[in-house]
């Protein structure tokens, strides 16, 4: 005997786009009211601390260009994580990969010797390739091991930031930096040109835009991006294929790790000029990239609009631990529940509830 | 258990079965695989719940609704999967979920105490404090058994039992079993393999297609009449079939051997030949190493020892795409979990083996117009019923799901099918056009080796038909010859007289 309820919970067949944008806004909507109790809780009310952070990243031109700069780095992440989670490769080290190419360019930057015009273009193709290789070695663990992919890659992002401290500390400490740990200034020829007086280094950003469409485009239209997907969905039937599950997950990381180095070049040419401490020149942005491109449900074109809604977030962030006085994690509050909350929702997404109003 | 019917979508697992277990007796259950065995003991311990019937424990009607009620009655359990949690140690598995403890604390000192009792009195002998998963297959299934003794079970289920284990293994729970039945308790027995039933139990019942046939008393019958009330009596029904027209050699197996995934020969000095237009069918109870030579032939699995020749071609562990790339199909026996993509369109998953090959390919590109209009074609052809060609392949049903598969596999005109229960589970009318679609394939020429569990497939589609028990060839047959009864006796590993090995 079935007991006769109100309502009942089914599991959807087919999920329809609009079914996900619309639990995805509310996922994020959840996370403001959760995390507006926290503010209350500060003695803050939310609403004011919400209107600032609206009017602080979008209400005024500094704002806006804020928190396009910051969208900057997420997108260039966020695009290279939707590969790699594509083919179910759990990539936390975005972080590390990312330090790895400010690395590679402060190396070209100084050191190279390079004639002025080769500068740039060498240090993102060095930046890229030290991106790619600190995401190849989890890639040939796992592989080859099968050593836990988020584990190494996680682990991955300690071991460059300490390489970064020991660098600014130790070899590469700027003669002229006066005993800061900091490496030199780069040479003119080896930062990124801006938009008039903001920090947007056009360069990066118009390289994050085509790197999300050809992303696009690898995906859903060339032979690599089918195999990505098949090894993804299901590593068995992708071995019933012939389909090499090694050089697939290689293939993502160097992809995915490169567009994180990418990312390193652009924040030290065009942000610091210089290599600084870790936690200067990325702030997270390896972190927050991993909700940017499950916000965007893994579709590259798609993180072009969550980097920049995590840019709102970022530098709104900013403006309300300057004007209220919070304590800077606050940011990291928000993500945490923000992903909290989409990864709750990727369950539940399945599912549809439906109401019957028949009384007995 | 009294008219106990159950009903699956499409399949009545259990068709209003009568069956009589005496206390303290040994009885097996004996049927092909998709007898209902399995389903009858599962609305035994509460996993199911009958559609109608009755369940009667000496004498009176009870209701068991879920396992627990059915271990309040004192019946037990043992699945053919243990149910054990691999990282908790022998003592921690056997007292998990009997609430006995103190509030929150266990009390270690008396279950141990009580399973030492139960250790020594049955000659289980397994090192309580050991972690399960350092424990081999045979003591794992002790622990199983241990488990249900703990909680006081007086009719013991054990669903296939020696499938997982070595002959010696075998020998010895055999031991146990009949010590356990001296002190008193009863045991079902399921299991498909004939000498088991000769060499265990007391009375057999013998299912077919979930309806029981019999039920006998184990020393008024024989392994060949058993053999014969398994597969079933009536006549075989053959499919309308033209001669064979026996083309060259196209495949060559000699001496292969393999290892199974736990590293146990699986495949041992196995030859045979396969010959354009003529279907080898590959008959056996599973676990035999069926599976294995499936895999092997298709590159999925690594040969020991051994030669595999493809038309006169060394194919001997080349990759699965080479082999693929070479002119073998395989039509995989988990359809869904290794033959599909789920979450991929119909599109995508029909081009699944040739989207490197133009016209699918383009340099790095895949040309989805083609694949839209190959998947269009391939609906039609083998009348596949999706919603459109862009939805997922989740959505299809069992039956359009193997038309898919097979439409992909046999689009390349292949040389070689290898087809492994490729009609398990489907509906008569899909089972009756892959069968057809098969036919096809070798009036077309291919040679198909098709590995089948079920007697009645292999005897009305095959040529020839390989016997295989343990790994071994048995013996290969001619269909035209080959009685049900005798390959019956041969897939429980019995040798056929006169047969060359």
């Amino acid at each position: 005997m079935k007991k006769p309820s109100l309502f009942r919970v089914e599991r959807r067949p087919t999920l329809p786009g609009h079914v996900v944008v619309l639990v995805s806004i509310l996922a994020i909507f959840a996370a403001l009211v959760a995390a507006g109790i926290f503010f209350q809780a500060y003695g803050i009310s939310a609403v004011r601390a919400y209107q600032l952070i609206v009017k602080g990243a979008l209400g005024s031109r500094l704002g806006l260009a804020e928190t396009v700069r910051r969208a900057i780095p997420l997108l260039l992440c966020g695009v290279g994580l939707t590969i790699a989670f594509r083919a179910l490769f759990w990539n936390i080290g975005a972080e590390g990969q990312l330090l790895l190419g400010a690395v590679a360019a402060a190396g070209v930057a100084l050191f190279s010797g390079l004639p002025d015009v080769l500068l740039l273009p060498a240090m993102f193709i060095a930046g890229f390739l030290a991106g790619a290789l600190w995401g190849l070695i989890p890639a040939v663990l796992k592989a080859r091991l099968g050593i836990n992919d988020v584990i190494t890659t996680l682990m991955m992002n300690y071991i460059a930031l300490y390489l970064v401290e020991w660098l600014i500390h130790g070899p590469w400490r700027g003669p002229t930096m006066r005993g800061f740990a900091y490496t030199d200034k780069f040479p003119s020829a080896a930062t990124l040109p801006t938009i008039s007086w903001t920090r947007i280094h056009w360069p990066t950003l118009l390289l994050g835009l085509a790197v999300a469409v050809l992303a696009y485009v690898l995906i859903t239209r060339t032979r690599a991006g089918f195999e990505i997907r098949v090894v993804g969905e299901n590593p068995e039937a992708a071995r019933f294929a012939g389909i090499s599950a090694f050089k697939t997950t290689l293939f993502v990381m160097i992809i995915s790790g490169g567009l994180a180095g990418l990312a390193g070049v652009g924040e030290a040419a065009g942000i610091h000029r210089m290599l600084l401490g870790p936690t200067s020149i990325s702030m997270g942005y390896g972190y927050t990239a991993i909700i940017v491109a499950w916000l965007a449900r893994r579709n590259p074109l798609a993180v072009i609009v969550t980097s920049l809604l995590f840019g709102v977030i970022m530098s709104g962030g900013d403006v309300i631990r300057v004007s209220l006085g919070l304590p800077f994690q606050v940011i990291n509050l928000f993500n945490g529940l923000i992903l909290f909350f989409l990864i709750g929702s990727e369950l539940l997404m399945h599912y549809k509830i439906s109401f019957s109003f028949r009384r007995r | 258990m009294r008219g106990i019917v159950k009903r699956f979508p499409g399949v009545v697992a259990s068709d209003g079965v009568n069956l009589g277990v005496r206390q303290g007796e040994i009885h097996c259950l004996l049927g092909e695989n998709g007898a209902g065995k399995t389903t009858l003991m599962r609305i035994l311990y509460g996993l199911y719940q009958p559609d109608s019937g009755e369940i009667l424990l000496a004498g009176k009607p009870v209701k068991i609704t879920s396992p627990s009620v059915a271990l309040a009655h004192r019946i037990g359990m043992i699945h053919q999967h243990f149910r054990l949690v691999s990282t908790l140690s022998v003592e921690e598995n056997v007292i998990l979920g009997v609430n006995e403890g103190m509030g929150p604390f266990l009390r270690l000192g008396k279950t141990r105490k009580r399973i030492a009792a139960i250790t020594d009195e049955y000659g289980l002998s397994v090192d309580p404090k050991a972690k399960v998963w350092q424990l081999s297959v045979g003591q794992q299934q002790r622990v199983e058994i241990i488990k249900a003794l703990y909680r006081e079970a007086d009719i013991l289920i054990m669903d296939e039992p020696t499938s997982v284990l070595t002959p010696q293994e075998v020998d010895q729970l055999f031991a146990t079993l009949r010590t356990l039945v001296d002190d008193g308790l009863t045991i079902v027995f399921i299991t498909h393999k004939l000498n088991e039933v000769m060499q265990v139990s007391d009375r057999v019942t013998v299912l077919r297609q979930g309806k029981l046939v019999a039920t006998l008393p184990t020393s008024q019958t024989d392994k060949p009449s058993l053999a014969r009330l398994m597969v079933g009596r009536e006549v075989v029904f053959r499919l309308e079939k033209n001669p064979p027209q026996q083309g060259e050699k196209l495949l060559q197996v000699s001496r292969l051997h393999t290892l199974n995934d736990r590293g146990l020969p699986a495949l041992r000095n196995v030859s045979f030949e396969v010959y354009g237009g003529e279907i080898l069918s590959v008959a056996g109870v599973s676990g035999n190493g069926q599976t294995e030579l499936a895999e092997v032939l298709t590159g999925l699995r690594k040969a020991t020892s051994g030669r595999i020749l493809l038309g006169g071609k060394d194919i001997t562990n080349r990759s699965a795409r080479e082999i693929t790339d070479d002119g073998v199909a395989h039509v995989p026996a988990e359809r869904i979990k290794m033959g599909t993509v789920s979450n991929m369109s119909v599109r995508e998953n029909l081009i699944l083996k040739d989207y490197r090959h133009p016209p699918f390919s383009r340099g790095i590109f895949l040309n989805y117009k083609k694949a839209e209009a190959n998947a269009r074609r391939a609906m039609a052809e083998y009348q596949i019923a999706a919603p459109s060609d862009s939805s997922a392949a989740k959505l299809l049903s069992g039956g359009n799901i193997q038309r898919m598969v097979l439409a992909r596999e046999l689009s390349g005109k292949p040389r070689l099918i290898v087809a492994v229960h490729p009609t398990y589970g489907l509906d008569v009318g899909a089972t009756e056009q892959v069968r057809q679609v098969l036919l096809r394939q070798r009036e077309r020429g291919a040679a198909i080796l098709l590995i089948s569990e079920d007697l009645e497939e292999v005897m009305a589609l095959s040529d020839r038909i390989l016997v295989m028990f343990s790994g071994r060839v048995m013996g290969i047959l001619d269909a035209e010859e080959a009685e049900a009864g005798e390959i019956g006796l041969m897939m429980a590993g019995v040798q056929r007289e006169g047969v060359r090995r």
